[in-house]
């Protein structure tokens, strides 16, 4: 509706195009500078937003150190390595994206902006897999923490066990699978009703959530090598759970030595043994009794749980901004099909690029922190 | 400045009637016999019932006096310019004057820090003489639970009302086993959150006797303002002894505590002063000690609490750096390690946790001996009091 | 438009905000700053009347000591008013009331602006404003209402059964529409003033704005997650904060107060800064020790950040920690000190004129010099420890948030009021509002110091006998108070309709926003505005025949108005 007030700018050249130019911007600059300080406030917010879990990191580490350390060794650091130059990849295509929108290239920007985008879905379908791989073995957040040695079998006859992944992987990938189907058929419906511009734009979504199975296949090989692609690879990470049964089996040989030593000391105290396992009613305690006979590794390790509940709530606050970013993307995909870009109006490329190169920078963070202590 | 604020239609007689049978939950205590208008209760504050009230009223007054002269100063000088520069009529006069003055705006920002600086220091010398308890100080064992109090004594006995000597150090220890509380008892001036999952801390040395309040302080649920009991200052430990209503431990602490080693630890720790898989538990208590990767250790309420819960935590020097114990946590529950703990006091020194000094009521004497007996190391108490309960 | 027809904008525009759309839509979708503005100044009043008669309740209720009173509540009853009075009114009330809805209406006209940097994001902010608010109600509905204070301390916010998770998704949606209010502000102050307002010509409310602003984009998204990790630990046990699995409740709060101290001054900075433009303008003079008052806000907002420790003294956090956070405390009083001097040395030599708000200011003087004062104990150690979760903070921060931000909010409204309507309202009534606010006020928090030192616990539903005819002061207190407020916004509504029309500038302000005309065009100003120093009264000069004041430079019938090049579309 508005008009720039441009008589005192440098874009007089363009006066005639300022149809983005919003009604109460004086000019197009103005307005690149409003967004521009905007989006690098919205970083602030969101380093912020993850500061609370990266401090609850801190902490807990501080407090817990032999949890990390035994905990890390669950994680596949070959899967998190490549998920990290995947998206440092498309970081670069992000880059050049912005570089094309800039020069006004719309056609260059929305080739590089779907390659970005199928980075990111490729990232979520690696991720899918290690989620669904950590299920399998019962590695929950702390409450529900079961661990087992060895993979849920899946029931046969079903998809997964015909596929021979987790089930786990068949639910997490469903709704992309949707996605997928719906994308084909309305791209195709967009053709024969002579949308050009939607059918290339659903034909571009549908690449992209072909990126996420793509992910999936690579994660799935990459596991199969990494992990010998049998069950005997688990074993490797119980290492530590191993050494505590095996001292506490110690500990219960010496037992009858702790005992004399008791009696020969403690001649003030005057029960015998007998009384005390009568008067132990104490539910606690009989439980307590049966775990000194056979401690059971899944129970006293729990608190690695306590690991898996922050990576979870990190990643998984990681994977919620991917795919926000994935929606921000196909936006300003549709927008360069419609070649909206031009050198004075390239903003909003900009601005999604600098939150995508933020999204970049949380997982180098994360990366090390949580694949790679030793 | 023991005046009241006059009573509206006539109510209170009625209130102290309703009071008349009213008591206090959990307790047989009656509501109208405490902190009634004896003597020391001013305007602002009940009773000065412990060794630091005192300094937290004269502060509480310094604040005070401070801050009126200022607000007065203040509202004087506002009430005075809004009258004298009030506009009359509907002309606007103004006489010129400065609108900044750098000279008095840095006066007037530098001159009032300058009182806050005792405020501060004095406020912090307080909250340690109420926060570090006197080495001689009796430990007792708070344990809060929606809705209700229960103190355990050194020798197992416990009561519903916290039950004093006076002049007779304190020290509490204090565990929850649901949610958060915090122990208040406004004579003494003393107030410390109970929370879950640790243990902490409160020190009093009354100082007179009587009845006083103690509540919860912090929100814990429906029974919130139910959760109220009575803390009750002795002449002496006879006395207290005699005039409780006492909940009788069918064992003392430590020997539950000793039955749970013979279960659970005995097979990893000696209590003879040798090491075996892991440290000798009889001379434990109270150590302070090095960790493998060189953090001092004090052996603490927590620090055992933490060691049987998460074993790995923190490995003594010599035994790590990966410890070979198990997590008990979820197999011993909060009352099983306090019990642990007493038998830990026990091991080191049977007088910390069989019965309460007898010659309490005389702190200088427990000082004294404590000066007299350098091999217990930390927890030291009078020396007359080594006899077992138990006996 | 004319120059000559512009000039008589001034006396009563004939289109305007108000006027120049039309029916339901043109408001619901409306990307107008004064329109927002208004939606939220009629939100969060209408969320003050249910956290208003909340309280209500529960005074009542604590009538009599034994909850034997006219109004018997339940236990649970009674700890569902006060976590809800606390809830509505700290997230949905106190938080927004001047930043976004005076705040909104106020700052793009005092930059010469058309509208904020993003209205987009604006309007969102006011529609995420009413789905937290939602969901803070749902919990009512839920059926089983909240009971965790509004402070959700876990574990007992993890244990409860009332609807924590809807509370709490509440606060953390309504912590986003924060943001974007914040966000907006901070761009639009730096990137849309007019030509040649330097930082230094910006009127001081901008200036707190801008320092509110900063705290809201830094701490609430630390609130964020924080609830997130509560909803994660309520739904799946995490087991961050809750000891049952290994967690530390210390840790949330932690987390907690780390925004919900800053969230104090975000509630009480927008208003010491609406207390600044009142002072100025009712007494005539240029504001005294201009650079000190917005550096001061800016020192509020940093220190803010710093003493989050202070909730805490009896939590349990380490002595060490305890002492340099004591210390810290005692920093932030001389930056709230400053201003209350400037203040008082700018009504020297003034022409002060007692109107009704100004009478508003001088109560927050009043009232805020007790509030603050009386953090002093606080921030002491020792005695904190005796008065901590006593009615002594209880009568503290009420005297900093509704003696210090409700009458700000309502002095602020009463002079921004004859700008956003055009009409003028009865002064006398003004008045005598403030009057009620005050004595109300005073009658009902002042006893509560005198309970807090005796030793009367908070949140408590039956009581100690001695402490009734406190409560009961309290009480009918409370009700004046209540009576006051009332009686304010029925004179100012009264106004709104049937109030006299009011020139543009009646009260011969400065700053920029009393050169558009009352009430102001959709695009704010008809002309281009003329560039001035906000405390520089002198400029204004009366115009007899629009019976307003006018810039001397637009009032000049010689010299034509410049029309703004850019003319409204209407």
């Amino acid at each position: 509706m508005a008009v720039a007030d441009s008589h005192d700018t440098a874009h007089d050249d363009h006066h005639d195009h300022g149809e983005f130019i919003a009604h109460h911007f004086d000019s197009a600059e103005q307005q690149f500078d409003s967004g521009k300080l905007g989006i690098w406030i919205f970083l602030v917010t969101e380093v912020l937003f993850f500061s609370g879990l990266f401090v609850a990191y801190t902490l807990w580490r501080n407090h817990h150190p032999e949890v990390f350390e035994q905990a890390h060794v669950f994680l596949n650091k070959y899967l998190g390595g490549m998920n990290t130059i995947v998206l440092l990849f498309s970081s670069l295509t992000m880059a050049l994206a912005v570089r094309s929108a800039q020069l006004g290239k719309n056609k260059q920007c929305s080739l590089y902006l779907l390659i970005t985008m199928v980075c990111a879905s490729m990232f979520l379908g690696v991720k899918a897999v290690e989620y669904s791989h950590k299920w399998d073995m019962g590695i929950f957040v702390r409450s529900a923490f079961d661990f087992h040695a060895g993979h849920h079998a899946a029931e046969p006859g079903t998809l997964a066990a015909s596929l021979g992944v987790s089930p786990y992987l068949i639910k997490l990938s469903f709704i992309p699978a949707i996605l997928l189907v719906g994308c084909i058929v309305a791209s195709v419906i967009g053709k024969m009703t002579e949308k050009p511009l939607l059918s290339k734009f659903l034909v571009g979504m549908a690449v992209t959530v072909g990126g996420y199975f793509l992910g999936v296949v690579v994660g799935q090989v990459f596991v199969a090598a990494t992990e010998g692609g049998s069950h005997a690879s688990v074993v490797s990470p119980t290492e530590p759970l191993m050494l505590h049964a095996m001292t506490s089996e110690d500990g219960d040989h010496q037992a009858g030595d702790g005992e004399e030593h008791d009696h020969a000391e403690g001649e003030k105290h005057d029960h015998a043994d007998g009384e005390i396992h009568e008067t132990h009613h104490n539910e606690h305690h009989d439980d307590a009794h049966a775990m000194d006979h056979g401690p059971d590794p899944s129970k006293f390790d729990r608190d690695i749980g306590t690991f898996f509940s922050i990576y979870y709530c990190m990643t998984g606050l990681h994977a919620i901004h991917i795919i926000g970013g994935i929606i921000a993307l196909a936006w300003l995909y549709w927008r360069s099909l419609a070649a909206h870009w031009r050198p004075d109006y390239f903003g909003p490329v900009d601005f999604v690029g600098l939150y995508w190169h933020l999204v970049d920078l949380i997982w180098i963070y994360l990366f090390p922190l949580l694949y790679l202590i030793e | 400045m023991n005046w009241q604020l006059p009573t509206l239609f006539g109510q209170t007689k009625t209130v102290l009637e309703r009071v008349q049978d009213t008591t206090l939950p959990g307790t047989a205590v009656p509501q109208s016999s405490i902190e009634r208008p004896e003597t020391g209760v001013t305007y602002w504050f009940p009773e000065q019932a412990s060794t630091f009230a005192e300094g937290v009223d004269d502060l509480y007054m310094f604040i005070l006096w401070v801050s009126t002269v200022s607000f007065v100063v203040i509202v004087a000088a506002m009430v005075y310019l809004v009258f004298k520069y009030r506009r009359k009529g509907k002309e606007i006069v103004i006489e010129p004057s400065s609108s900044h003055n750098t000279k008095l705006e840095i006066a007037w920002s530098v001159l009032p820090s300058i009182l806050l600086v005792p405020m501060f220091w004095w406020g912090a010398t307080g909250y340690f003489d109420s926060r570090i308890p006197r080495d001689d100080a009796e430990e007792i064992l708070v344990t809060a639970s929606r809705y209700n109090w229960l103190f355990t004594y050194p020798d197992g006995d416990s009561s519903s009302e916290l039950h004093l000597v006076r002049d007779q150090p304190v020290k509490l220890v204090m565990q929850s086993k649901d949610v958060l509380h915090s122990m208040y008892i406004p004579a003494f001036r003393q107030k410390m959150d109970i929370v879950p999952g640790r243990y902490t801390y409160a020190y009093i040395n009354p100082t007179k006797l009587g009845q006083y309040r103690l509540s919860c302080t912090e929100y814990c649920g429906e029974g919130h303002s139910k959760m109220r009991t009575v803390a009750e200052v002795h002449i002496s430990n006879e006395d207290r002894k005699a005039n409780t209503q006492w909940i009788k431990a069918e064992h003392p602490p430590w020997e539950n505590g000793s039955r749970l080693y013979k279960i659970h630890c005995s097979g990893c720790h000696r209590i003879d002063g040798k090491a075996a898989t892991g440290p000798a538990l009889n001379l434990t208590w109270g150590r302070k000690g090095k960790a493998h990767n060189g953090d001092p250790i004090e052996a603490n309420e927590q620090y055992i609490k933490e060691s049987i819960e998460y074993p790995d935590k923190v490995v003594v020097e010599g035994f790590g750096p990966v410890s070979k114990m198990n997590s008990f946590k979820g197999i011993l529950d909060q009352d099983d390690i306090s019990h642990v703990i007493a038998y830990l006091k026990y091991l080191q020194d049977p007088s910390l946790v069989t019965d309460s000094p007898e010659a309490a009521g005389s702190p200088n004497e427990g000082k004294s001996g404590e000066a007299e007996k350098p091999e217990s190391e930390d927890e030291a108490v009078s020396t007359e009091d080594k006899e077992d309960s138990d006996a | 438009m004319s120059s000559e027809a512009i000039r008589n904008t001034f006396g009563t525009p004939e289109t305007h905000f108000l006027n120049h759309e039309k029916g339901w839509k043109s408001w619901a979708f409306t990307l107008d700053h004064k329109r927002i503005g208004i939606m939220y100044l009629i939100g969060v009043n209408v969320a003050l009347i249910m956290a208003g008669i909340f309280a209500l309740v529960l005074r009542s209720h604590l009538w009599s000591f034994d909850g034997t009173g006219p109004v018997k509540l339940s236990n649970e009853m009674y700890n569902q008013m006060f976590t809800l009075h606390g809830a509505v009114m700290v997230f949905s009330f106190i938080i927004p009331s001047v930043p976004a809805a005076l705040g909104n209406i106020v700052l793009p006209m005092m930059l010469g602006a058309k509208d904020v940097a993003f209205p987009r994001m604006n309007l969102a902010s006011f529609y995420l404003w009413i789905a937290g608010t939602g969901c803070l109600l749902a919990a009512i509905l839920s059926g089983n209402g909240l009971d965790t204070g509004w402070t959700f301390y876990t574990p007992y916010s993890i244990e409860t059964e009332t609807g924590v998770i809807y509370a709490t998704f509440g606060a953390f949606i309504l912590g986003f529409s924060s943001i974007f209010t914040g966000l907006n502000f901070l761009v639009t102050v730096n990137t849309m003033r007019a030509k040649g307002q330097t930082w230094f010509k910006l009127p001081l409310f901008l200036w707190s704005l801008y320092a509110t602003s900063i705290i809201q984009v830094l701490a609430t998204p630390v609130l964020g997650i924080t609830l997130l990790m509560l909803i994660a630990e309520k739904t799946m046990h995490i087991g961050i904060f809750d000891p049952k699995y290994g967690g530390d409740p210390v840790l949330f709060q932690h987390f907690f107060w780390f925004y919900s101290h800053p969230a104090v001054y975000i509630m009480i900075l927008p208003a010491m800064g609406v207390i600044s433009e009142l002072i100025s303008v009712y007494s005539q003079k240029k504001i005294f020790g201009y650079s000190f008052i917005a550096f001061s806000s800016i020192a509020i907002a940093l220190l803010g950040f710093l003493v989050w420790g202070h909730h805490m003294f009896t939590s349990g956090q380490s002595q060490v920690v305890t002492l340099i956070f004591s210390a810290i405390t005692f920093t932030v009083a001389i930056p709230s000190a400053v201003k209350v001097f400037n203040w008082l040395a700018t009504l020297y030599k003034g022409s002060i004129l007692l109107s009704t708000p100004m009478c508003y200011a001088l109560s927050f003087i009043f009232l805020f010099g007790i509030g603050g004062l009386t953090g002093l104990f606080l921030g002491a150690l020792s005695t904190d420890i005796h008065l901590h979760d006593t009615y002594f903070v209880v009568a503290h921060f009420h005297f900093v948030m509704v003696g210090g931000t409700l009458t700000a909010l309502l002095g602020g409204v009463f002079h921004w009021w004859p700008k956003i309507f055009g009409r003028m309202y009865n002064d006398t009534l003004g008045r005598i509002s403030c009057f009620l606010v005050f004595t109300g006020f005073n009658l009902t928090f002042f006893p509560q110091f005198v309970m807090g030192a005796r030793g009367m616990p908070r949140r408590y539903a039956t009581y100690d006998p001695e402490f009734q005819i406190f409560h009961q002061y309290s009480t009918i207190g409370a009700f004046v108070l209540g009576f006051g407020i009332v009686m304010a916004y029925s004179v100012l509504l009264y106004a709104a309709f049937k109030g006299p029309r009011c020139g543009s500038n009646p009260f011969r302000a400065a700053s920029l926003e009393w050169q558009s005309s009352s009430p102001p065009d959709f695009h704010n100003f008809t002309h281009k505005v003329v560039m001035t120093d906000p405390y520089d009264f002198d400029t204004q000069v009366y115009d007899e025949e629009l019976d307003t004041y006018v810039h001397r430079e637009l009032a000049q019938p010689t010299k034509p108005v410049e029309a703004d090049p850019q003319p409204a579309t209407h």
